[in-house]
């Protein structure tokens, strides 16, 4: 019978179960300090969140052969600079609402989250805003009240989730933020909104309008 | 010993008392998932059906959150189920585990009931303490948190101090050891950061080294009784396969993690290291299937209970397939760049959660209920068979529908969505209305109705199963112990 080879023996198999997973968890442990320090807010992957008080773009990489994040120049977020603690309060109330709100389970952040709504990782930068002199004021827009905006053609909208004006304009804040998140050139063959001579929307007309058809 | 083919609890040793009762809440959480999942795949193809009463985001949470549930409660039944057998003893502190299982109950119903009453509060953390975390799988609030944590360190206390008096078995060893893991993990995910390329590749150590490490093992462990229960098979084979599945498991499911650790904000080596050991993921499955279908085979497939072993072999079968196949299809980066939150991982979510553990589930229902009725006969000739074989097609084969409906629908979104439109909302909406994706949605909606037919006869069937039978539960040939 096999208990009488090494290899085939519950002693043998016990000791290498025991060996494997602690060898694999202490890699894993180190990988994560090593991760940990590379996506705290103020790296060059996770950006520190007055990244808000600028233009943020996704441009086309040749050298890594993806698009990535390119912050560019001065745009304050509703034409306001802020402050780093100001705006890591700003941005950690637009997540707390996307929390509040339940977002995830209709939409996806990073890709993860359910599939009835659009992924919301590059949703600063999608075109269906219009332009960036109107993007601001149609997102907090949109938020507070999607019920009465046309979405598409199959009927399906975002239901009214009583999102106040304070947590429209943190949730686009957010959104803003997780924009100039380096990730790997996920989505993948994205079109952002055209905004080389944009100047900040600070001043823009309400618009009544949908953002996409 | 009462009689043959009635339910009596004085069959059941007291950790099985307490077992039956997870077992029949897990049961009924199961068609709570089943019904919101209903609600949720009709809304793809009415969105107008319950808006604004039910929005599609309630009942998704209700569905999946309805779904770790029942597989926790139906894990902490099968393993109060097995404590006694295993370790010789009685349950240490079993009016505690008693009392807690009451708790944790009453704490579910009081989650569900504001999920559905209160649904969503204001952007604060408040909010997170008393509706919900608005994470995905893990959005239960924090006291609710708190509470799962003080319930499963009773549970643990109930196991570790059983087997600790009693005897340690091999099964009885990974299985204290997988709940310290699984206890721990969930620690990972109660906590609040702005950061949300952090929060996620926490929420990962839970979502992921739960379910793609410490419940495999975990379902190896109940396997390996069942296997004996059911067909025989002696310990030490079951012992040293449930090492080798264990050495497997967490040595790729452990840095396996990686492949969610591709598209966060997480550095590039996670492409090689994700990459790499989710490939290997399948092998322990592989090792599950070849161990189970020997088993059988080298018993001729005899066996105490014919539906118990029936579900362990769909468990094996489903656990490769789900986990292991639909998971390799799109796990490799190069892949998982146009797959990535598309119904890809919805096809895959399905039918790994039902093949690996809701059948292992099943099959201790099945064990539960002929001990219950004073292991009553569950072999060839049983009257009303065919009510758990309906049962078992039904429900196997609305969830393998639903799978390739929802594969379907994926391949069409990652191909118009997403490697042509661009992933933004006008490219998502445009591949949303194609005819394609919504033949999908239309067939899994389909299948989900003949899941759902399959849930009410697999109720049926074990609220009946065994009750008009007066023969004994068939012998098994004992196996000649090793020299």
């Amino acid at each position: 019978m096999s208990q009488d080879l090494w290899w085939a023996s519950e002693s043998f198999w016990r000791k290498t179960a025991i060996w494997v997973t602690a060898g694999s968890f202490v890699v894993l442990i180190f990988l994560t300090f090593d991760s940990m320090s590379q996506i705290t807010a103020g790296t060059k992957r996770v950006p520190a969140y007055s990244v808000i008080n600028h233009r943020i773009d996704y441009v086309f990489d040749e050298k890594r052969n993806f698009q990535v994040p390119v912050i560019g120049p001065e745009e304050p977020l509703f034409g306001k600079k802020l402050t780093e603690q100001e705006a890591e309060a700003l941005v950690s109330h637009g997540k707390l609402t996307t929390q509040a709100k339940n977002c995830m389970d209709c939409h996806s952040l990073l890709g993860n989250g359910a599939y009835y709504a659009p992924d919301l990782t590059k949703s600063w930068l999608d075109p269906s805003w219009g332009s960036p002199e109107v993007r601001e004021q149609q997102m907090v827009e949109f938020l507070m009240n999607p019920q009465d905006r046309l979405h598409n053609g199959i009927g399906r909208k975002m239901p009214n989730l009583g999102i106040t004006l304070d947590e429209a304009r943190a949730t686009v804040a957010f959104l803003k933020w997780m924009a100039s998140i380096d990730t790997n050139g996920f989505p993948y063959n994205f079109k952002p909104i055209e905004q080389a001579t944009a100047a900040p929307a600070s001043a823009t007309p309400p618009a009544a309008t949908a953002p996409a058809q | 010993m009462a009689m043959l083919g009635k339910l009596d609890s004085a069959n059941l040793n007291g950790g099985q008392r307490l077992a039956v009762k997870y077992f029949i809440v897990a049961l009924a959480l199961f068609g709570a998932q089943v019904l919101f999942g209903l609600l949720a795949g009709i809304q793809y193809l009415k969105p107008d059906f319950l808006y604004g009463v039910i929005d599609f985001s309630i009942n998704r949470m209700v569905h999946i959150n309805a779904l770790v549930v029942w597989l926790l409660y139906g894990f902490i039944g099968s393993t109060y189920w097995l404590l006694e057998d295993e370790s010789g003893v009685p349950v240490v502190g079993l009016g505690l585990g008693n009392l807690v299982f009451w708790i944790f109950t009453l704490a579910v119903a009081v989650v569900v009931a504001v999920y559905l009453l209160v649904q969503v509060g204001p952007g604060n953390e408040t909010t997170l303490w008393l509706i919900t975390e608005g994470r995905e799988y893990i959005e239960a609030p924090r006291w609710a948190d708190i509470g799962i944590v003080v319930c499963v360190l009773v549970f643990f206390f109930n196991v570790a101090a059983t087997f600790a008096k009693g005897r340690y078995t091999g099964v009885g060893g990974v299985l204290v050891l997988d709940l310290v893991a699984l206890a721990g993990l969930y620690l990972a995910g109660m906590f609040y950061t702005p950061n949300i390329s952090i929060d996620q590749y926490w929420w990962w150590w839970v979502i992921h080294l739960w379910v793609e490490a410490t419940w495999e093992v975990l379902v190896g462990c109940l396997m390996a009784y069942g296997l004996m229960k059911t067909l025989g098979v002696r310990r030490k084979i079951v012992e040293t396969w449930l090492y080798i599945e264990v050495a497997l498991m967490f040595g790729s499911g452990i840095l396996g993690l990686g492949h969610h650790y591709f598209w966060i904000g997480t550095p590039e080596y996670w492409f090689t290291i994700g990459g790499f050991f989710s490939a290997l993921e399948p092998v322990p499955l592989v090792a599950m299937v070849v161990h189970s279908v020997f088993d059988s085979g080298a018993h001729h497939m005899k066996n105490t209970n014919h539906p118990a072993l029936a579900w362990i072999i769909a468990h094996a079968f489903g656990n490769f397939f789900g986990a292991g196949v639909w998971g390799f299809m799109h796990t490799l980066p190069q892949i998982n760049l146009y797959t990535h939150g598309t119904q890809w991982s919805a096809s895959h979510g399905h039918l790994a959660f039902f093949g690996a553990y809701a059948t292992l589930v099943i099959a201790f229902f099945y064990l539960a209920v002929q001990k219950w009725r004073g292991n009553v006969w569950m072999g060839g000739g049983l009257t009303g068979a065919w009510k758990w074989k309906w049962a078992m097609i039904l429900l196997n084969g609305g969830m393998i529908g639903m799978t390739v409906a929802l594969l379907i629908s994926g391949y069409e979104q990652s191909q118009i969505e997403r490697a042509i439109g661009g992933s933004g909302w006008v490219a998502y909406f445009s591949a949303q209305a194609h005819p394609w994706f919504v033949q999908g949605m239309w067939w899994r909606q389909i299948f989900g109705w003949l899941f759902a037919a399959g849930y009410v006869l697999l109720v049926w069937d074990l609220l009946t199963i065994g009750s008009r039978e007066t023969r004994p539960a068939q012998s098994l040939i004992a196996e000649p112990q090793a020299a």
